[in-house]
């Protein structure tokens, strides 16, 4: 009994812990994004622009090819079951809606959290390992504002600009399949999708996407200041970094998914 | 920034804890300015904690460090900001970062700080690297140098903003005897040369009397003795005895019984 409740407690122990930390990084990394800037404190916008393109630009090719495929099963399996009712010109709009709602920012997101997540997890591992971390703050540079807020931006303006074009993408995706293996006609599926998508669903998948951002970056970022301990320690949260970047962006969904149903 | 001719950095009843365990008891001492004061100590006797308080990495859990007559320990982050560019260190591993070239390393702090033009800064740049004898290795990335050469090129970024303090952590740590009495040539130049004040963490006895004006021993984080390294080879504290003659550890407990007892976890 006492072990159970000792874990217990000791478990919400470190979870608070956790979430106050991340807290203070948010509070952190907000000021100096925001009020720095105001004080003459530039912001590192070189870094910015190649942190951007290592997020955005170089995660395109992976994103398009999952995001086509998806949008090609998609509309396999919708016609599966819109097949029996005659109703196939409804894969247009299964796959237009799902792509923009859904699995279009799910997927860009997930994939950028194994790309970029890790990634920032390990590099900020790395320097603290290194001693780099203590190396900038001796220098009288604060890593939240040297490190942290170039990747926060970056990531800010990455996700959602790589969902747009994954949500184009997939819905090509379904396009292509339906009319090359299940012969429907083109353009009456385009007029179906064009027809099915309202401006709520594209607010709806950039909304989702931004705070699909937020979740990669900061997690990736909490877990690199939490490597102790070398290599392994890197390795270690690394993969942790992942694992609650996944977990988290499935619970933002959920939060968001529901929030857009009733609003 | 006002020259006194008090101590460059004071030390009073400094008190480190990791969570209950005491690491630095109760220690003071005052570096004078310009010279190169050696804190020498074994593994784990306190002393890289005590650099990390002296930087500011960590703060005290009672007793202050003045730096300049300024009470470091009470700033707040931004105020420190301005003490910290007055300081340089050399890090163990050369903490250099792995992602930008060594110029560019050594030119950070001067872009981060100054509002210098850019052609001033490669200029600067390239003098500091000549000063540790660097010169020509700009565009070579961290990895592609040496043990030595990356603390060569460490004392170059540490030195870029002119600093009046140096602190070093090991500074031959990892070095064949040869590179390291290079390095120790070197913090020697630093130190006479632009009249630095050197603040060196060490175990390395060799390096001692080469280097220190003043030495400070530590041990279980308390300052078993304090002087010119010439006073402290007369010193008789055992700990000081059995550090210069590098005698090992006494093995204790060389009753079977309770050896035997210690394995099992009995009794």
């Amino acid at each position: 009994m006492e072990v159970v409740l000792g874990g217990i407690g000791r478990v919400s122990l470190n979870a608070l812990y956790a979430s106050l930390r991340v807290c203070v990084l948010m509070v952190d990394t907000v000021t100096w994004m925001l009020v720095a800037p105001l004080r003459g404190k530039g912001l590192r916008l070189r870094t910015t622009v190649e942190q951007f393109v290592e997020f955005g630009v170089h995660s395109l090719p992976i994103v398009a090819l999952i995001c086509f495929l998806i949008g090609a099963i998609t509309a396999m399996q919708a016609s599966y079951q819109l097949a029996r009712y005659g109703a196939t010109i409804f894969i247009a709009n299964l796959v237009g809606v799902g792509a923009m709602r859904e699995l279009a920012p799910l997927m860009t997101a997930i994939l950028i959290t194994g790309r970029s997540g890790s990634a920032i997890a390990a590099e900020i591992g790395t320097m603290k390992v290194a001693e780099e971390i203590d190396a900038l703050e001796v220098m009288g540079l604060n890593p939240t504002k040297f490190l942290v807020v170039p990747k926060f931006l970056a990531m800010l303006l990455a996700v959602p600009c790589v969902t747009i074009l994954a949500i184009f993408i997939m819905i090509f995706g379904g396009f292509f399949l339906s009319t090359v293996v299940l012969r429907l006609d083109p353009m009456l599926y385009i007029e179906q999708t064009a027809g099915a998508l309202v401006m709520k669903d594209l607010v709806t998948g950039l909304v989702k996407s931004v705070f699909f951002a937020i979740t990669i970056c900061w997690v990736g970022v909490y877990r690199g200041f939490q490597v102790e301990g070398g290599a392994e320690g890197v390795g270690k949260q690394t993969t942790s970094s992942v694992v609650t970047s996944i977990f988290m962006i499935i619970i933002v969904d959920l939060v968001f998914t529901v929030f857009f149903y009733f609003a | 920034m006002p020259e006194s001719d008090g101590p460059i950095i004071e030390v009073r009843d400094l008190v480190a804890k990791y969570g209950e365990r005491t690491v630095l008891d109760n220690l003071s001492f005052a570096v004078k300015r310009g010279e190169t004061f050696v804190i020498l100590g074994g593994s784990g006797c306190g002393k890289s904690t005590l650099l990390r308080n002296l930087v500011g990495l960590m703060r005290p859990f009672s007793g202050t460090i003045a730096i300049n007559g300024e009470d470091f320990t009470a700033m707040s982050d931004e105020e420190r900001i301005d003490i910290r560019r007055r300081m340089g260190m050399c890090f163990q591993g050369s903490a250099l970062f792995n992602s930008m070239s060594v110029g560019d390393n050594v030119a950070l702090p001067l872009r981060e700080h100054t509002k210098l033009e850019e052609s001033t800064i490669e200029i600067m740049t390239k003098i500091k690297l000549e000063l540790v004898g660097l010169g020509g290795f700009e565009d070579f990335m961290p990895a592609e140098l040496s043990g030595g050469m990356k603390k060569r090129a460490g004392l170059a970024r540490a030195m870029a903003m002119d600093p009046e303090i140096i602190f070093y952590d090991e500074p031959s740590a990892g070095l064949d005897p040869i590179v390291a009495a290079g390095l120790d040539a070197l913090i020697r130049k630093m130190q006479s040369t632009f009249n630095l004040t050197s603040v060196v963490v060490t175990h390395e006895m060799a390096s001692v009397n080469l280097i220190a004006d003043t030495v400070c021993m530590l041990h279980q984080g308390r300052i078993v003795a304090m002087g010119a390294p010439k006073e402290l080879a007369n010193i008789a504290h055992p700990f000081v005895r059995q550090f210069f003659e590098r005698r090992p550890e006494e093995e204790g407990g060389t009753d079977p019984e309770a050896y035997l007892r210690s394995l099992t976890g009995s009794g």
